[in-house]
C-alpha cells in the first residue's frame, strides 16, 4: 500500500521496484526536474515507490491522491505529465492504464448461469468486502440506511416502508416482517428487545452463517433499524456456538460499530440509543424456535412454550420482543435505502424479494445463491446448480431442511416461493436445498431427517417426544425389510397426531419429510415392504452390493470379478451361470446397470464390468461349456418321459428351457418372431451381427442339455456361452 | 476511530474511505481471497499465506484482503485479482502450489491464467451497492 498521501501536496509515485529500478530512477529525476522547472515544488512531490505488480505496464507513475496510473512512462513524457496533471489538472489520456484485452475478453459473471439468474440483495456485499473492516462496509453505503431512518423517518414510516415492501420473514414461516414490527411497537411496555435468530441448525444449511461471516455489519444495521422502528434499545444475536468464525466476526463488527458510535448512546446525534449483545447457543436445534430461543437467552432450559402470548407481546423477560432471522435483517438496510417499491418489484406478488438457498447434495455447483422468488425449482437445480453430477438422474430435492419435505422431478416447474412450495407439498424453510439422485433411497433419506428431528426433540411435549420415536421405529423396520403395510398406516396416523398436537414447530413438522416421501415415493416404500427390495441400493440389510442389487438377474458381480482378477475364468463363469447362464451375450448386450451403481464410479470411473465379463466368457469359446445334468439319475429318467413347451425365447424363456433340459425334460421353445432371443435380441442398439456370429460359431455349439429346437440356430451358441 | 456524530460525518467518512480505496486500487493490485468457513475448510488460509509469501519474495506491494464467500463453495479456495481498479478476475480452486504461476502470469504480466478462470466481474458491477 502506498504511504499516506498528504492532502495538500500531489504525489507522483514512480515505480522503483526491482524490475524498474533503473528506468524508475531516470523517470524520477526527469519528473523532479520538470516539477522544479515549472515551479510546482509547493504543489507536488516526486517519490520512488515499491513494485505494485502490473510489470507489463512498467514503469508506472501513480498520481495520488487522485488515483491516476500512467503506464509505460518514458523520461520524455515527464514534461507532459507535470504540465497537464499538475499544471492544468487533467490526465494525460494516452498514458492512462487500460485493461488488457486478454482480461476484457474473459466471460463476465453474467454470462454464467450460476450468477446470471441470481439477484443479490442480502448477499450483495458477500465476497467483495472484508468482513472485519467496517470501512469496507461504509464505502459501499453501509449504515446509510440507519442514517436515513434516524434523520428522515419516524418509526411508523419505517414500519410502513417494511410493510409496503412485503418482506416476509426469511426464517421459514413467512410472516410479514413489517407487521411483526408493528405488533411489537404497539405492544404495551417501555422496555422492548430485538433479537436476531442465528441458530441455524439444519443439516446442509449455511445461509445465515455465510452472511454473518461475509457481511456481519448488514445484520447489525438491520437490527438497529428494527430497534428504532419498534422502540427498543437493546438487541441480542443468538448465534450457535458451532459457528466460531461467524461469532468472532460479529463480535468485531459490533465493537467497530460501537467505536464509530453507530451502536451505543445517541447514534448519529439522533438521540436514539441501541446496543447489541451476542449470545452463543449451545447447539440445541429446538433453540431455533423463538420461545425456546428466548428461554435460552434468559438462561433457562431451551424449551418452547405454548403461544400466544407471542414474543411481540411477551418475549424476553416478559417484554415485547421482535425476533427475525439473519436474512430478514440483512435485507432491511437495502429495503430502506432503495425503497419498498424497488423490493416489491422483485420476486412474485405474494412473496416479494429474493430467497437465499444453500445448494448441497448431488449437485454440481454446491454453494450459496440468492434468487428472485417465483423462479422455477428446475432453474435453480439445473441452471444455477448445474444439474446432477456424473450423468446420474435427478430424483428429488429436499427443501426446508429436516422439517421440510422433498419434491420429485414432476415438481421441477414449481415456482419457488412460500405459497407455491407449500401447495406442492414442501416448505420454504430457511433455505437449505438438498438434491439427491437415483442412488438415494427415499425411505432411508426420510429416516435420516427423522433421526435428526427425533434426536433434537426437547422432550417437553409427548406427541413430539414419543411420536418421533414411533415414526423412527416404523421406518427402521421398513429399511431392514421387516416392515409391513401396517407400518405405513402407523406413519400416517402418528404423523397426523404429531402435527395436530405438538407444542412447537419442531414436533409439528417432524413428520414432514416422511409424509412427503410417502406421498411422492409410496411405491418405494411398498417394494421395501412387499418385496424386500431397495432399488436404490442404500438400505444395508436389503443390499449386499449395489451392483448385485441393481442387476435384474441378481448376478454376484463382485465374486466373479474377483475370479477374473485371479485368472480363474471357469469358476467366474460358474458363479455367473448360477443366476444367468448367458454370460457371453450378457457381456455384449447388457445395459450394464451394475456399472451405473459401481462404488468405484464415485471415486473416478466405474469398473468396466460388462467388458470384463465378455473377456471372461470369450475364454470359453475354445472349450465350450457342457451344461451338467441336474437332479438324480432317477429324476432325470422320470423327467425324460415328459415334454415341456416354453413359450417365448427371451432370456427368461431360454433360462427356463435350459434348466428344464438339465433336469432331463424334453423341451421345445416356441417363438413368435423369426429370431430367438427376445429382449436380448431386440435391444436397441441390437446385438451386432459380428458378435452374434462370434457367439454362434460352430465351436460354440452347445450339446447335451441344450433344447433341441434351438440347437441348429445361431442362438445355440449364445445359449451355451 | 472518531465517533460519527451526524449523518454528515458518516457521509464524509464514506467519501474519504472511497477515495483512499480508489486511489489504492486504481494504481495497484488487489487480491481477494474468499475466507468464509467454506473457503478456510478448502484451504484458503494456506493459499492466502502462499500469496503473501510469493508477493514478499518478489517484493510486490499488493493489497491482499480476506473477504467473505461469494457463494461458489464448490470452487473454493477462490482468489480474485483486480488490477488498476479494473475487472475482478475470479479464479477457482487455487491451491498454494498454483500461486506462483498466478502471480507471475497475472499479477506481473497481466495475462490471466485462462484455464483457472471462472469469470470476470466488471468493476462497476462489483462496486454496485
Amino acid at each position: 500500500m502506498l504511504a499516506g498521501a498528504s492532502a495538500d501536496r500531489i504525489q507522483l509515485v514512480v515505480c522503483c521496484g526491482t524490475g524498474c529500478a533503473g528506468a524508475g530512477q531516470a523517470i524520477c529525476a526527469a519528473l523532479e526536474a520538470q516539477v522544479k522547472r515549472q515551479g510546482l515544488e509547493a504543489a507536488a512531490e516526486v517519490m520512488p515507490g515499491p513494485c505494485r505488480g502490473m510489470c507489463q505496464m512498467a514503469p508506472t507513475v501513480a498520481v495520488l491522491p487522485d488515483g491516476l496510473l500512467y503506464c509505460r512512462v518514458r523520461a520524455e513524457d515527464a514534461a507532459e505529465i507535470v504540465s497537464q496533471t499538475l499544471g492544468e489538472g487533467r490526465a494525460v489520456r494516452r498514458l492512462l492504464y487500460q485493461e488488457p484485452a486478454e482480461i476484457q475478453s474473459l466471460p463476465t459473471w453474467k454470462e454464467l448461469p450460476f450468477f446470471s439468474k441470481q439477484v443479490r440483495i442480502a448477499l450483495h456485499n458477500c465476497g467483495f468486502v472484508d468482513p472485519e473492516q467496517i470501512n469496507d462496509y461504509i464505502a459501499r453505503d453501509g449504515y446509510r440506511a440507519l442514517g436515513k431512518v434516524l434523520t428522515e423517518m419516524t418509526p411508523e414510516s419505517v414500519i410502513k416502508e417494511m410493510k409496503d415492501s412485503g418482506l416476509r420473514g426469511r426464517g421459514g414461516a413467512g410472516f410479514l416482517t413489517g407487521l411483526k414490527w408493528e405488533l411489537c411497537r404497539k405492544a404495551a411496555g417501555d422496555v422492548k428487545y430485538v433479537v436476531c435468530n442465528a441458530d441455524e441448525g439444519d443439516p446442509g444449511a449455511f445461509m445465515d452463517r455465510s452472511i454473518l461471516e461475509s457481511d456481519p455489519h448488514s445484520v447489525v444495521e438491520g437490527m438497529a433499524i428494527a430497534a428504532y422502528a419498534i422502540g427498543a434499545r437493546q438487541g441480542f444475536i443468538y448465534c450457535r456456538e458451532e459457528y466460531p468464525l461467524a461469532i468472532s466476526r460479529l463480535q468485531a463488527a459490533i465493537e467497530d460499530a460501537r467505536e464509530y458510535g453507530l451502536l451505543g448512546e445517541n447514534i448519529l446525534g439522533s438521540g436514539f440509543c441501541f446496543d447489541i449483545a451476542l449470545k452463543e447457543g449451545a447447539g440445541a436445534f429446538v433453540c431455533g424456535e423463538e420461545t425456546a430461543l428466548i428461554a435460552s437467552i434468559e438462561g433457562r432450559r431451551g424449551e418452547p412454550r405454548p403461544r400466544p402470548p407471542f414474543p411481540a407481546v411477551s418475549g424476553l423477560w416478559g417484554r415485547p420482543t421482535n425476533i427475525n432471522n439473519v436474512k430478514s435483517y440483512a435485507m432491511t438496510p437495502q429495503i430502506i435505502r432503495k425503497g419498498a417499491k424497488w423490493f416489491s418489484s422483485i420476486g412474485s406478488p405474494k412473496s416479494p424479494g429474493t430467497a437465499i438457498f444453500a445448494l448441497t447434495g448431488k449437485i454440481n455447483n454446491t454453494g450459496l445463491i440468492e434468487v428472485p422468488m417465483g423462479i422455477p425449482l428446475g432453474d435453480i437445480i439445473f441452471d444455477i446448480g448445474g444439474g446432477v453430477p456424473r450423468g446420474k438422474h435427478f430424483k428429488a430435492v429436499q427443501t426446508g431442511g429436516p422439517l421440510g419435505g422433498c419434491l420429485p422431478a414432476q415438481s421441477l416447474n414449481t415456482p419457488v416461493d412460500f405459497d407455491s412450495l407449500q401447495e406442492a407439498g414442501a416448505v420454504m424453510g430457511s433455505g437449505g436445498m438438498i438434491v439427491v439422485d437415483d442412488d438415494t433411497c427415499m425411505v432411508e433419506f426420510a429416516k435420516y431427517f427423522l433421526q435428526f428431528a427425533a434426536a433434537e426433540s426437547c422432550g417437553k411435549c409427548i406427541p413430539c417426544r414419543v411420536g418421533g420415536q414411533r415414526l423412527l421405529e416404523a421406518l427402521q423396520r421398513i429399511t431392514e425389510g421387516k416392515g409391513s403395510r401396517k407400518d405405513m398406516a402407523i406413519i400416517r396416523e402418528v404423523s397426523q397426531h404429531m402435527m395436530n398436537t405438538s407444542l412447537c414447530g419442531l414436533g409439528q413438522r417432524t413428520p414432514g419429510p416422511v409424509l412427503a416421501a410417502l406421498r411422492f415415493f409410496e411405491e418405494e416404500f411398498r417394494t421395501h415392504i412387499d418385496d424386500g427390495i431397495c432399488a436404490a441400493g442404500q438400505c444395508k440389510p436389503l443390499v449386499r452390493a449395489r451392483c448385485i442389487n441393481t442387476c435384474p438377474a441378481g448376478v454376484d458381480t463382485p465374486a466373479y470379478l474377483a475370479m477374473i482378477a485371479q485368472g480363474r475364468y471357469a469358476e467366474g463363469l460358474e458363479i455367473h451361470r448360477e443366476r444367468n447362464p448367458f454370460a457371453l451375450i450378457c457381456g455384449r448386450a447388457c445395459p450394464a446397470f451394475c456399472e451405473s451403481k459401481c462404488r468405484r464410479g464415485e471415486l473416478d470411473d466405474p469398473i468396466a464390468i460388462r467388458l470384463v465379463k465378455r473377456f471372461m466368457a470369450d475364454h470359453e469359446m475354445s472349450r465350450p461349456w457342457t451344461p451338467p445334468p441336474l437332479g438324480t439319475p432317477q429324476e432325470r429318467e422320470a423327467a425324460s418321459k415328459k415334454k415341456v413347451a416354453v413359450v417365448g425365447s427371451g432370456p427368461a424363456g431360454l433360462t427356463a428351457a435350459l434348466r428344464l433340459a438339465q433336469y432331463g425334460y424334453k423341451v421345445t421353445v416356441f417363438e413368435k418372431l423369426s429370431v430367438p432371443g427376445g429382449h436380448d435380441e431386440l435391444v436397441d442398439p441390437p446385438v451386432p451381427p459380428a458378435a452374434r456370429a462370434a457367439a454362434g460359431g460352430d465351436r460354440q455349439r452347445a450339446s447335451g442339455g441344450c433344447p433341441d429346437s434351438l440347437r441348429q440356430g445361431p442362438w445355440a451358441g449364445l445359449l451355451a456361452g | 476511530m472518531p465517533i460519527l456524530k451526524t449523518l454528515q460525518d458518516l457521509t464524509l467518512l464514506r467519501n474519504n474511505v472511497r477515495q483512499t480505496m480508489a486511489a489504492d486500487l486504481n494504481t495497484g493490485t488487489a487480491i481477494y481471497v474468499g475466507m468464509g468457513t467454506c473457503g478456510i475448510a478448502a484451504g484458503a488460509r494456506q493459499t492466502m499465506e502462499a500469496i503473501q509469501a510469493e508477493l514478499e519474495k518478489r517484493r510486490i506491494d499488493a493489497r491482499v484482503s480476506a473477504v467473505g464467500c461469494i457463494g461458489m463453495c464448490v470452487k473454493e479456495p477462490l482468489v480474485d485479482i483486480q488490477q488498476g481498479g479494473g475487472s475482478h478476475v475470479l479464479y477457482a480452486n487455487i491451491r498454494p502450489d498454483m500461486v506462483g504461476r498466478l502471480i507471475e502470469e497475472h499479477v506481473i504480466n497481466g495475462r490471466p491464467v485462462r484455464q483457472w478462470v471462472i469469470c470476470r466481474i466488471p468493476a462497476e458491477q462489483a462496486a454496485e451497492v
